[in-house]
């Protein structure tokens, strides 16, 4: 009885393994995950590049949007909540369903796999979502002419960079929360929400109250906004807030995965 | 006697204020069938966890091949296939792609597992269920997929933790005869039951758990030798005259047992014993005269049945 395994190699590629499982599973939802990161672009692009968008032109113009069309100012926000949402749908109910409905996670932390390369593959597989979610939603912002093929591919980097930074605290928090489900219901309705409405997604984020801005400087979504206007047009976005937004947001996917990777071994081996 | 495959001295599991193993010793010699027999929440589930080289200890020391499960967790899993209490396959995947993905985490190359999942599925008899969603199996067949996918690295160890709780009485002999061929491939098992009648068929050694510790340890036929006597007498006399008749009757055997709906009456012949009760003018309205078993070691150790 020798199959000669080898831990080291393992102990290197764990976490891919884990992430080709869940892969895997996902492949199973193909259609619904298609139609999903397919239909919510549509249903965007139709409602507010033909109805709200015509509006508020008619309104103001396009002074307070930079000078682009109402559609365009928003797609980066849009591209990078979209990330968001895919990267929540990947980590949040496989994170459950792994330590609690189905335990998952206790099966495959009874193989050499540990607890931290099983949060590190679960995280890296909800980025493949992103990244698979954001470059259609891209390509249909190329085909309806929204935004230019060219430095403006930088969008797809950017969402799921602020998708991952977003995912990587609610990894964490999904494998700390133990006892009550509820909490993402609420963390929906009550923090995704109000980020995705007041992170500079629909009117830029200085138009807002000064009290109210804070929301934004701390949400990610605002942060992978403001780059990935930077990114598809002439926003005048300065070098250091360039950095400052890719600093920020780089900081969270290392806390969030550092906490998390370390939260699934500790839960793991209770 | 070469070194033992499993050492245990002094495990102590403590949660918060409870302690759920209280400082228990055992070896697990290579090749032997080992079982922890008890009731639900004596400790059998803990203990497994800490073999399976994923739950920590409290205090004591564990070896299992020689090394310590805490410290080199994804090495002592290498060689370990574990089968938890609760089936957790992946319920979306098929049969075929369980047993592929989990051999993925052993890090096997992909020819071995296809050819590995032929041999599987032919010993949990799942060849035509192959490519059928787990969901869609009995409770039967997930329990004999949950084993296969626990022998696909070939373990030098098998942990089962209640192999056949929840199953019918046909599953369950189907089950049993399973582990018992990969007991006469000379695969160490180490297994957890609350029932009696499997700790009996599948275990060469065990040791008897209640609230954390060991009451007992020894063949299952060497503990009823010791704790028991040859013949139980099982006689009711209705739930009333039970307690009427018990002190008459505890004179008349070695020992007495006294259920809620039944008197037990420990004795080296049955039939004797109840001519004898015949005799003193008790008719009880049932009777029967049975062998020793597990059970009545450990109502004999606890005071209490195994399954309550």
């Amino acid at each position: 009885m020798n199959t000669g395994i080898d831990v080291s190699r393992i102990e290197r590629f764990g976490a891919l393994y884990i992430a080709a499982a869940r892969l895997k599973s996902m492949s199973k939802w193909k259609v619904i995950i298609a139609a999903v990161d397919i239909g919510n672009p549509l249903f965007y692009l139709i409602a507010v590049g033909i109805g709200i968008g015509v509006l508020v032109e008619k309104g103001s113009g396009t002074s307070g949007t930079s000078g682009i069309k109402y559609i365009a100012f928003i797609a980066p926000a849009l591209l990078a909540s979209s990330a968001i949402a895919a990267v929540m749908d990947e980590t949040v109910f496989p994170t459950i369903e792994g330590f609690k409905w189905r335990k998952l996670f206790f099966a495959q932390n009874a193989t050499p796999i540990t607890g931290r390369q099983i949060a590190l593959g679960v995280y890296l597989s909800a980025l493949c979502r992103a990244i698979s979610s954001v470059s259609i939603y891209y390509t249909l912002l190329i085909a309806f002419n929204v935004v230019e093929f060219g430095l403006s591919a930088l969008l797809i980097p950017v969402a799921v960079l602020g998708g991952g930074a977003f995912g990587a605290i609610i990894l964490y928090a999904a494998a700390k929360i133990e006892k009550d489900d509820q909490f993402f219901n609420i963390l929906g309705r009550l923090v995704i929400m109000p980020m995705f409405l007041f992170s500079g997604t629909f009117f830029p984020l200085s138009s807002m109250p000064i009290y109210l801005q804070p929301i934004g400087w701390v949400s990610p979504l605002w942060h992978a906004t403001e780059l990935g206007r930077e990114a598809a047009f002439d926003y005048g976005l300065s070098a250091l807030m360039v950095g400052v937004h890719i600093t920020y947001l780089s900081t969270l996917v290392i806390l969030g995965i550092t906490l998390a990777m370390s939260q699934f071994e500790r839960r793991l081996a209770k | 006697m070469s070194k033992p495959l499993i050492s245990v001295r002094g495990l102590t599991k403590k949660f918060d204020d409870f302690t759920a193993v209280d400082g228990i010793n055992f070896d697990v010699a290579k090749g032997e069938s080992f079982g922890l027999l008890g009731p639900n929440g004596a400790g059998k589930s803990t203990t497994m966890r800490i073999l399976s080289a994923t739950s920590t200890r409290t205090s004591g020391t564990v070896e299992i091949l020689d090394k310590d499960p805490e410290k080199f967790g994804p090495l002592v899993r290498a060689h370990l296939g574990v089968v938890p209490q609760q089936d957790n396959l992946d319920g979306e995947l098929t049969v075929s792609e369980n047993l592929f993905i989990y051999g993925r985490y052993f890090g096997l190359s992909k020819k071995f597992i296809n050819g590995k999942i032929e041999e599987l599925l032919e010993f949990a008899q799942l060849e035509e269920k192959r490519d059928v969603k787990v969901e869609a199996l009995s409770g039967g067949m997930k329990r004999r997929l949950t084993i296969a996918r626990g022998l696909v690295s070939e373990p030098d160890i098998l942990l089962l933790d209640e192999p056949t709780t929840g199953l019918d009485p046909q599953a369950r002999h189907i089950l049993w005869d399973r582990l018992f061929r990969l007991k006469e491939q000379g695969v160490t098992l180490v297994l957890t039951t609350h029932f009696m009648d499997e700790a009996e068929q599948l275990c060469d050694r065990l040791v008897v758990m209640d609230k954390g510790a060991i009451m007992a340890e020894g063949s299952p036929q060497g503990l009823i030798k010791e704790y028991s006597s040859k013949e139980v007498l099982e006689v009711r006399f209705g739930s009333d005259r039970n307690k009427q008749v018990a002190p008459q009757l505890a004179q008349m055997c070695e020992r007495m047992e006294t259920l809620p709906d039944r008197l037990l009456m420990y004795t080296e012949d049955g039939e004797k014993l109840l001519e004898r009760i015949a005799a003193a003018n008790l008719h009880p309205t049932t009777s029967l005269v049975r062998r020793s078993s597990l059970e009545d070691v450990f109502l004999r150790l606890t005071g209490r049945t195994l399954i309550e």
